[in-house]
């Protein structure tokens, strides 16, 4: 007997669909290890079409080319582990150089201009940052952790505010009418910034939405007039951006009822961090929401949950990306990539997962319609998210992937190792080209 | 491979010969000359040779002794068995028509040397069945009689069309040592030179000063007899000393001579480097053309100038620089006896004391090489150099399959590669600090007695034409066919049947015997070496003279330091520097050239060979096997089954020959001998030992994985192919670039699969880097992308569990062997491409036809790859207008219809055509910031069983 289990996912008990090794829609079919981290590769960050740099725990932040796999850049500065990576456009006329600001463990905020030579060593003042926005308009910057700060283009600090949250801010994001929300346990803080006439920055407390039940762990823009936030209860709420109330209100819940094993198995009540929202990505139209090890996609229009799959990894879901309407793209701490397509549920197939979701809808808060409906099951128009394909590489959890489109994608781990995945016909097709091009340089063989 | 029977079929008879273009036909040079061996028996004419396998023989025409040999390669008595060495070399140096001329030309009042190039002839013997293409050289001695000691170095071989066919290669081969010991031997000849020029110069000086003391002693004694005889002997010196001086600037200007050979190439940066070393010695020279610099005149001058010679002057700083060298061979002059030596008294230099030394151990490692390239019969050898010639054609996908083309192989084939006896690197370093040469003081300017001109070049060079010899170049590029022809008229007189070089004795000049001059030389072994008696003496003499004394004797220790003369120097430099290379090797020789002693030089023709080569040859034995083992020679004469050959084919190599397909009597033994020498080569862990034998893996990274190793994998691979039925997927796992992973709990049998089954990896790099042999941990991606076949253990610990869950983790890209269970899981395989050399009801049933076979499958493979991958119209688009899924079909209908594959054939193809890009594109640096891919593909594997 073969004491070896065969399979992609023969070894698991999980009931993650396991769609084996045949993968036609998987176009990912080469793969480039690129090594030179030391630690967790925390943070992928895209430069421009062919550049990406990524972060980590050991405090290096390192410059690939995507096209090649080269390692363009190494920056080194931080001494420790590195909280957040953002880009940093900023153009005078004709010339726009990117830069790139971190901000690390070691209470110091970095900025590399042009990705090359670290300029700024900014001191932010025994505060720690865990997350970084960049108004390219205004050409300020914000860090937020302990406290909130502002920077101009000179990366000089224009003012900053103590908040009184414990955790700090754990995430900012940029609203119409120079607004800010931050995201702080379990509420959100919407800032205005004005900008004097003797061009002075200053932050005021507009509102603060206390909405979330529990804490906050994901606040993203939809479009210009609608902003989310997901909390660790599963709750996901739509907010509006101009006035900053609730649009609607979701309340992600798994039901066990129908599984008696596992529920002898679990605990009656789900564990936190099976319902908690740990990542929202949205393109405008959909949110797609990873709550535990599973994945949602909420539209917009509707205001419904259009598609599903509770258990879409082995473990939590750490980053996500809504690749086209149809196309999504998710990856987990149990280390693989795993791709999906939205696909209208077959009249026979039943629901791969025993899950449901109850559901309520909330035109305002304060206006609550009765007990709530369980639609799943008769929804007719619900579809189903396929698996379309996997990338298994990573020894560790998969924390982070940057699509560069058809140049490929980027996965971080902790592993420590960064995979750069292509299309292997595209590339044997560059190879060609590049080959040609030597044979007709070398004038023959 | 390209040997491998099924291409060698390939050539018609029919098509050999004629002259319409076939395009599908081989070119000429790659084709087999069946007509000459068609006509008759090819190993009737060996039969009675006396000697079993070819062998290079170097002899001498001795002043002394007359034809003696002198050493063979392979240096072994057996190699010549009962032939007579001594006839012999009176055979072939009979045939030597460069009566070595001797004494002054007309007009000239020097001796010269004569500028004589080689001549090649060969001479068959049929009485004795031995035919030899002949090479003769002259090397240059002083003691000799006209300064020239004839050799030649012969290649005998019982085939006499082998040497007619190999003739332009031997040529070249044996110009390139008699070039290589030629220049060592002008090295030599310069120290040798400078040597006898100091200890003349320092007899001049003693002369000298006896000469004023006696001089000063009174007019009474200037008349005396003695004095006459040393107003004589004094003259004697002088003119001896112009002479060797004369001698030293022709043997410097040898470089510049016209070469009429068109074979003597010699390295162009050591002719430089030659050329401008010996220029800086010719100036030294004529700078102290004052021989008399030990006179009461110069040192008078001394005393007023050296003190700012020390202060400053480039000669100063020069001999500091160099002082670490000079230093090391210090020679100290010592005074010459005017009583000229015997011509039968003394004791002729050895070969190996002509030759500078590592210009001496270049030659002899080019002879053993050449003897070595010539191995195997006329047949084995066309094969070979086709083989080459092929590949080397195909140096774009050679990468793939084909064991690495050595470096060696790069001078073959017509041109040749100017050879360089030194390494350069240490030269470049001489060539920057030349250690000046000081023979003493240096007073030009003021010396009274220039020495007449060296004779005008004119005269000197039109006298080199003339006793050149001229070389008619219409024989030497005489096609091979012709040679045949000629000789065979001829070849029933056994006489010299053909030679390449006019014989033009006529044109030695007879000049003045030597022996005059020689007799007027003092004797090199007088013991009259300056002492400090002597100089005490002359201290007594004249107080005045007190610091002239120091100063000659700092002269003599100084001078004696910085004598060794620069182009000599650097030898020894290296001579140093090669000593740990050498030591074994000179030790042989030093055991072989035993310093013959005047009184029993009649006694030397056996000497050499009867007292010392048997020991000697017990080393070389070895190194021979070593080196055989390494080159993988085929030695499969017809009388390779006497049992004295033993010693020079390597056991197994038998299994090996290309004849190994036709019925020879070695096939006798059959399977039982190709079995053992598979497995009980103890280098090799094909052997049986279990587990123990981790350290000895030819694969994986320790060395570079030699022929004769996957030779013998072929025969463990051949085992396989017919034990598993599911071997065909195996190796299309390998081939289409699917990582193989064989999992065992028995090492030696991993291992000795893993190596069996590393025949089939494509590029698997020099050193076997894309092998693994034997892992014992879990594997991470990054060693799926580095190697293509992994050998596992299979452990029942947490360990192996971690193991086994990377296996399943990465199940995707890898293709598992079990060779416990004898279950393979891997994608399922379905084409016919592989059906020829996976066949487990095959009727091959030796490794060696078995590797042959699948060699030829695999370069068949590696050509459609080339096709494929440099045909532009199956990658890119032709016009702008197609986009890339016309593309894709147009290279699926490639791929099907005109190659004939199926799906998963052509992801054979595919692959070999990937690594064939990534090789090409590779740049040549090898640049490491780029990880390499590693390209997979999405598939279901399924799991089969035995």
């Amino acid at each position: 007997k073969t004491d070896w289990a065969l399979g992609g996912c023969g070894g698991h008990k999980s009931p993650v669909l396991c769609i084996g090794e045949e993968q036609p829609k998987n176009c990912f079919t080469e793969l480039q290890v690129l090594k030179g981290h030391f630690d967790i590769v925390r943070f992928l960050v895209q430069i421009d079409d062919f550049r990406c740099a990524s972060a980590g725990d050991d405090g290096l932040v390192l410059v690939w080319n995507v096209e090649t796999g080269e390692r363009l850049q190494e920056l080194r500065g931080h001494s420790q582990q590195i909280t957040a990576i953002t880009t940093f456009t900023c153009s005078n006329g004709l010339m726009s150089h990117t830069s790139l600001i971190t901000a690390s463990s070691d209470r110091i905020c970095m900025v590399f201009i042009s990705c090359a030579h670290r300029v700024a060593c900014l001191s932010l003042s025994l505060s720690l940052s865990q997350c970084l926005l960049v108004l390219e308009r205004l050409c300020v910057w914000f860090s937020g952790g302990e406290e909130l700060c502002v920077w101009d283009r000179d990366f000089q600090l224009q003012c900053h505010r103590q908040n009184h949250s414990d955790t700090g801010i754990t995430a900012l994001i940029e609203l119409p009418k120079n607004c800010i929300a931050a995201a702080m346990d379990k509420e959100i803080m919407i800032y205005r910034l004005t900008v004097s006439t003797d061009s002075t920055l200053s932050v005021a407390e507009m509102r603060c939405l206390s909405d979330h039940q529990d804490q906050i762990r994901a606040l993203i823009n939809v479009n210009d007039g609608l902003f989310a936030s997901g909390s660790h209860a599963g709750e996901l709420i739509i907010w509006d951006a101009i006035d900053w109330n609730i649009l609607a209100y979701e309340h992600i819940l798994w039901e066990e009822s129908q599984t008696c094993a596992q529920a002898e198995i679990r605990l009656a009540a789900p564990k936190p961090s099976e319902m908690s929202i740990q990542h929202l990505t949205t393109n405008g139209k959909l949110i797609l929401a990873a709550v535990g090890s599973g994945l949602y996609v909420y539209s917009i229009l509707t205001k419904t949950v259009v598609a599903y799959r509770k258990v879409a990894h082995d473990s939590n879901v750490l980053h996500t990306m809504l690749l086209s309407d149809s196309e999504l793209m998710s990856c987990s701490e149990d280390g693989s990539v795993r791709m999906w397509e939205i696909q209208e549920l077959p009249l026979t197939a039943e629901p791969a997962s025993p899950g449901f979701f109850g559901m309520w809808t909330f035109g305002r808060p304060n206006k609550q319609t009765g007990p709530p409906t369980k639609k799943v099951v008769d929804v007719p128009n619900i579809r189903t998210l396929e698996l379309t394909g996997d990338l298994i590489g990573h020894s560790g959890a998969v924390q982070m992937f940057a699509s560069f489109k058809e140049n490929g994608l980027v996965t971080c781990s902790t592993d420590h190792l960064l995979i750069l995945w292509k299309n292997g016909a595209r590339q044997s097709c560059l190879r060609s080209l590049a080959l040609f091009q030597k044979l007709e340089e070398n004038g023959g063989l | 491979m390209i040997g491998s029977p099924d291409v060698v079929a390939f050539t018609k008879e029919d098509e050999f010969g004629q002259n319409n273009p076939d395009p599908w036909s081989i070119p000429e040079e790659f084709s087999i000359p069946l007509h000459p061996l068609a006509d008759s028996n090819p190993w009737a004419k060996t039969s009675y040779a006396k000697f079993t396998k070819d062998f290079i023989l170097i002899s001498e025409f001795s002043e002394q002794v007359g034809p003696q040999p002198l050493l063979t390669i392979p240096d072994d008595p057996k190699v010549c068995g009962t032939f007579d060495l001594n006839y012999f070399s009176l055979r072939i140096m009979s045939v030597d028509y460069q009566a070595s001329f001797v004494g002054h030309p007309p007009g000239s009042g020097y001796p010269r040397l004569s500028f004589v190039e080689d001549s090649r002839v060969v001479l068959g013997d049929s009485k004795e069945g031995a035919f030899a293409y002949i090479h003769h050289l002259t090397l240059y001695d002083l003691e000799a009689r006209g300064f020239v000691r004839p050799f030649c170095m012969a290649y005998v071989s019982a085939d006499e069309r082998k040497i007619m066919l190999q003739f332009q290669e031997l040529s070249l081969r044996f110009s390139q040592a008699s070039e290589c010991l030629k220049a060592g031997n002008r090295r030599a000849f310069a120290k040798e030179l400078q040597r006898k020029l100091q200890d003349l110069e320092y007899t001049h000086s003693v002369l000298q000063r006896e000469e004023g003391l006696q001089r000063e002693a009174g007019p009474q004694c200037m008349y005396s007899a003695h004095a006459v005889e040393k107003a004589n002997e004094l003259a004697n010196v002088e003119k001896s000393i112009y002479e060797h001086r004369d001698l030293l600037r022709q043997i410097s200007c040898y470089h510049c001579r016209p070469r009429r050979d068109p074979h003597a190439v010699t390295c162009q940066k050591c002719m430089t480097q030659c050329l401008s070393e010996c220029e800086a010695l010719l100036d030294k020279y004529a700078k102290l053309a004052n021989p008399f610099s030990y006179t009461d005149k110069g040192r008078k001058r001394e005393d007023v100038q050296s003190p700012t010679d020390d202060g400053g002057g480039g000669k100063g700083a020069e001999e500091d620089e160099d002082e670490g060298i000079k230093r090391r061979s210090s020679y100290t002059p010592q005074l010459i006896k005017a009583r000229s030596a015997k011509c039968f008294d003394k004791r002729l230099k050895t070969l190996q004391e002509l030759c500078d030394e590592p210009f001496y151990e270049a030659t002899m490692e080019l002879l053993k090489e050449t003897e070595r390239s010539f191995r195997g019969d006329l047949c084995y050898l066309h094969t070979r150099r086709m083989d080459k010639a092929l590949r080397r054609r195909q140096r774009i996908t050679n990468f793939l399959f084909e064991e690495d083309l050595g470096d060696e192989d790069e001078d073959e084939g017509g041109m040749l590669r100017p050879f360089c006896a030194v390494n350069h690197d240490l030269d470049n370093y001489t060539i920057l600090n030349p250690p000046p040469i000081v023979l003493g003081p240096e007073p030009v300017e003021l010396d009274p007695l220039e020495p007449p001109d060296p004779l005008d070049p004119a005269s000197e060079t039109s006298h080199t034409q003339e006793s050149e010899l001229v070389l008619e170049e219409g024989n030497l590029d005489s096609s091979p066919s012709d040679q045949t022809l000629e000789t065979q008229e001829s070849s029933e007189e056994t006489k010299g049947s053909f030679s390449s070089d006019k014989s033009g004795t006529g044109l030695a000049e007879k000049q003045q015997s030597l022996a005059s001059v020689r007799s007027e030389l003092p004797d090199p072994d007088s013991d009259l070496t300056p002492d400090a008696d002597h100089n005490t003496d002359l201290e007594r003499e004249s107080s005045s003279e007190d610091m002239d004394i120091t100063a000659g004797e700092d002269e003599g220790d100084n001078g004696g330091d910085q004598t060794p003369v620069s182009l000599l120097e650097v030898v020894s430099e290296l001579e140093a520097s090669m000593e740990d290379n050498c030591e074994r090797r000179s030790g042989i020789e030093s055991d072989l050239l035993v310093p013959i002693d005047t009184a029993c030089c009649m006694a030397q023709e056996g000497f050499l060979y009867e007292a010392s080569a048997p020991e000697a040859a017990s080393h070389l034995d070895q190194s021979s096997h070593h080196q055989s083992s390494q080159t993988l020679v085929v030695n499969q004469e017809p009388q390779s089954l006497l049992p004295l050959q033993n010693d020079y084919a390597v056991g197994s190599l038998c299994s090996e020959s290309p004849a190994a397909g036709l019925e020879l009597p070695v096939g006798l033994l059959g399977d039982a001998v190709s079995r053992t020498t598979a497995e009980d080569g103890s280098d090799y862990t094909m052997s049986a030992s279990t587990g123990s034998d981790r350290a000895a893996s030819p694969l994986g990274y320790g060395g570079v994985v030699t022929l004769r190793q996957r030779k013998r994998a072929g025969h463990v691979a051949l085992r396989f192919v017919r034990q598993y039925p599911f071997a065909i997927q195996a190796l299309w796992c390998l081939l289409s670039g699917r990582t193989l992973v064989v999992l065992g709990a028995d090492e030696g049998r991993v291992r000795r699969l893993v190596a069996a089954l590393a025949l089939f990896v494509p590029g698997p790099g020099k050193c076997g880097e894309r092998v693994q042999a034997w892992l014992s941990c879990p594997f991470t991606l990054t060693d799926l992308k580095r190697w293509k076949l992994i050998g596992l253990q299979r452990v029942a610990s947490p360990v192996g569990s971690s193991m086994l869950y990377s296996l399943s983790r990465y199940s995707r890209y890898i293709s598992i062997l079990d060779a416990d269970q004898k279950t393979l899981r891997c994608p399922p395989y379905r084409g016919q491409l592989l059906a020829n050399i996976a066949d487990h009801r095959t009727y091959i049933r030796r490794g060696s036809t078995y590797f042959l076979h699948v060699q030829s499958t695999l370069c068949r493979l590696a050509a459609k790859a080339f096709l494929f991958t440099f045909t532009h119209h199956l990658h890119l688009p032709v016009s702008s207008t197609e986009g890339p899924e016309v593309v894709e079909g147009r290279r699926r209908c490639f791929l099907q219809e005109q190659l004939g594959l199926g799906e998963e054939d052509s992801q054979i193809l595919l692959y070999l055509s990937q690594l064939v890009t990534q090789q090409y594109l590779q740049p040549p640096a090898g640049n490491s910031a780029v990880a390499p891919c590693f390209s997979f593909n999405y598939t279901t594997s399924v799991l089969y069983k035995i």
